[in-house]
């Protein structure tokens, strides 16, 4: 009995002490593929993730990227679950209130994506679906007030939807939507519909890295090293990876 | 099914989790319905209310929507402590919120559980064992604690299926358990009707392996009478 | 805490405890109007249809809900032939493969309250009624079902609340219920707990008002059980 408690007792302090070597932790996400999705083996891959380890590395440090979901990954932040957000996070004047951003690492634009043949003027008292607690929701929620919004936890269920036909449509980043959407199998008869939007209202400045409001030097190093990696062609590199034309923006 | 094979280790290393889950989770419930239990059976006053207050708020309030508000509250807690204390930052990870929401929530209805239990004990047995000298401790240990394990176990045995399913919701904060890995590969290969069954069947499974082993239990525990 | 950001946001949350109430309420009556035959039929051990009821009861009290949710909602909607038959205007909405989901497993539970209730009738009621020369299925209906319901009636409680409480993985699937407005409000303002305090306190009172009901009720229907001298 009174190895059993030990084993217990040790359990519980291995796991509750089990704090991270790494210098930084990275909230990402897990669920935005091409940018941030799961792996086979339960790890994190995509361009988030390799944009995350090359700053890392330009700034000379170790991190750990933490898998968080979307919902949480802000309260994570701010209860100093990881360090640093690298989660396609756009800059948005109602973020900043809560937390800091470095300057952008990449900016393109929202668009729908609904059957092929559809247009914005079949939208009104149709259901579009969007990740909850992102620029999309407040986008249509401010210029499609008599769309029928959807919110989901992440975008693959938005996808998922959307092949099943709960949803008429998506509004998401378009570059998101082209690579994690479009241009795999699930994507056959689908297709952009409607104008590109990039209103600095909703969609902010881009996506940036998201830290705490106390933590500005780290805010500036992370701003220095993502002009690093643009100068050095690491940035190029990983982009080539992923997509077709430079999505860092004008 | 190529793809749920190709996944199976991934599975089977979060069926692990889910099965530590649920046995860390249990043991930590019994400790707090023990210490339920015997404030409710011999604590003072303040004791007693505090116990009526930690199973009202159990019985109140969902278990999905206690795991969000430990994850996130205890982590301002803790961090709000730690600040006063001066201590450096300590992580609450998902596996830990879920073992103490679990072990927090069953612990409740383990309190019934054990106070029930330790009712049935005939008194006469207590006095029997004060008339022959046992000190309060040795009763507690060599007379009460032995019929307790008897006649709590049928309610333990339940309590025990309950909070197996329990574990299931711990995935929604994203901990890599049995239903949250499932839920990732089934989205990520799109066939989420495959792994979600396979889930269903895993569950099934301990459903079936536990309820065998607390039946052997209970036959072995059971007072002999002329009818066995 | 910021106890004005939920007061402005009253609205959100008064719509999420409508969609609860409406969820557990509808569940539990579709799973009681299941739960009733299937609960006879096992006490009785009908041939053939005993076996299959065992496998359904079994089946979703071994499982959790959420799995079960997950099964119906993403699952199904993954076969073309699900997404053309003609269930698929039901099975397109997320409210209704909840309500699927909450009624088939209420049901079940209800199905194994309902046998254990029934075969635990003193077979001298049964008895008796046959001796007064009612046939079958008045001893079923008159006699036998009123009595059980009865005594079912503190587990039946159990389950209203086991109901109410599961019923909170509905806002997992895009519905807002009362924990579907808690996330949207914590999301939309970036805070961490108001939403899920608030959430809590609305699941406590709920809880507690049920409570109260069914003790009212167990007053009225139990009184001939009352054994307190």
């Amino acid at each position: 009995m009174k190895k059993t408690l030990c084993a217990a007792a040790m359990t519980f302090a291995t796991l509750a002490g089990a704090a991270s070597a790494a210098d930084l932790k990275i909230c990402v996400e897990g669920a935005y593929p091409p940018f941030s999705e799961t792996a086979t083996d339960g790890s994190v891959v995509g361009f988030d993730i390799d944009i995350a380890n090359a700053l890392c590395a330009d700034m000379g440090k170790s991190c750990e990227m933490l898998k968080t979901d979307w919902d949480g990954i802000i309260p994570a932040l701010l209860e100093r679950k990881c360090d640093a957000i690298i989660a396609s996070m756009s800059i948005t004047e109602e973020r900043k209130q809560v937390i800091d951003f470095s300057g952008k690492y990449y900016n393109t634009p929202g668009r729908f994506v609904g059957k092929d043949g559809m247009s914005e003027d079949d939208l009104s008292g149709k259901t579009v679906g969007v990740q909850r607690g992102t620029i999309h929701q407040a986008f249509m929620e401010g210029e499609f007030p008599d769309v029928e919004l959807k919110l989901y936890g992440s975008q693959d269920e938005v996808y998922l939807d959307l092949v099943a036909g709960r949803i008429d449509a998506s509004m998401a980043d378009s570059i998101a939507q082209l690579d994690g959407f479009l241009n795999t199998e699930a994507g056959d008869g689908f297709g952009f519909f409607g104008g590109s939007y990039s209103i600095p209202k909703y969609h902010g400045d881009g996506a940036g890295i998201g830290v705490r409001k106390a933590d500005t030097e780290l805010r500036d190093a992370f701003s220095t090293s993502i002009s690093n990696i643009r100068t050095s062609g690491e940035y190029e590199t990983i982009n080539s990876k992923y997509f077709a034309f430079d999505i860092y923006g004008g | 099914m190529a793809d749920l094979i190709s996944y199976m280790p991934l599975l089977m290393r979060g069926m692990v989790t889910t099965i530590l889950l649920a046995i860390l989770g249990l043991a930590l419930a019994t400790v707090f319905g023990g210490l339920g239990a015997a404030g409710k059976l011999s604590g003072g006053r303040i004791a007693k209310r505090v116990v009526w207050l930690y199973t009202s708020i159990v019985r109140g309030i969902p278990d999905i929507v206690m795991l969000l508000l430990l994850y996130f509250g205890g982590q301002r807690l803790i961090n709000d402590i730690g600040g006063m204390l001066g201590w450096d930052y300590v992580e609450l990870s998902k596996f830990l919120s879920g073992v103490l929401t679990i072990g927090f929530i069953y612990g409740a209805y383990l309190t019934e559980t054990f106070r029930g239990a330790y009712l049935t004990i005939p008194r006469g047995q207590v006095e029997a064992a004060q008339a022959l000298g046992l000190r309060p401790f040795t009763t507690l240990i060599k007379v009460s604690i032995p019929q307790l394990v008897r006649f709590a176990l049928p309610g333990y045995a339940n309590v025990w299926q309950v909070l197996v399913k329990s574990t299931a919701v711990v995935s929604i904060i994203g901990l890599q358990d049995l239903v949250g890995l499932a839920n990732d590969a089934g989205k990520t290969v799109r066939q989420p009707f495959v792994f979600f069954s396979f889930v269903l069947l895993a569950y099934l499974c301990i459903t079936f392996v536990s309820t065998t082993l607390f039946d052997w239990l209970e036959r072995r525990t059971a007072l002999k009478t002329h009818e066995s | 805490m910021n106890p004005d950001l939920v007061l402005q946001n009253w609205q959100l949350f008064a719509s999420g405890v409508w969609m609860t109430l409406q969820l557990t309420f509808l569940s539990l009556l579709i799973g009681f109007l299941i739960a009733l035959p299937f609960g006879i039929m096992r006490a009785r051990r009908v041939k053939y249809i005993s076996p299959l009821i065992n496998g359904y009861v079994y089946l979703f009290r071994g499982t959790p809900l959420l799995v079960q949710l997950y099964l119906i909602y993403y699952g199904f909607s993954q076969f073309e032939a699900v997404r053309e038959s003609i269930l698929w205007p039901i099975l397109r909405e997320a409210w209704w493969c909840a309500l699927i989901t909450f009624a088939l497993n209420s049901g079940a539970y209800a199905t194994e309250i309902i046998r254990g209730a029934i075969s635990t009738t003193p077979k001298g009621e049964t008895e008796a009624a046959t001796a007064l020369g009612m046939s079958p299925f008045q001893v079923t209906s008159l006699v036998l079902v009123p009595s059980a319901l009865r005594r079912a009636l503190p587990q039946y409680g159990n389950e209203v609340v086991f109901m109410l409480h599961g019923s909170a993985v509905a806002s997992i699937i895009t519905i807002q219920d009362i924990l579907g407005a808690g996330r949207t409000l914590n999301a939309k303002f970036y805070v961490a707990y108001e939403g899920f305090i608030t959430a809590a306190l609305l699941y406590m009172a709920i809880t507690f008002c049920l409570v109260g009901i069914f003790r009212q009720l167990e007053k009225r229907f139990l009184k001939h059980l009352d054994l307190k001298r």
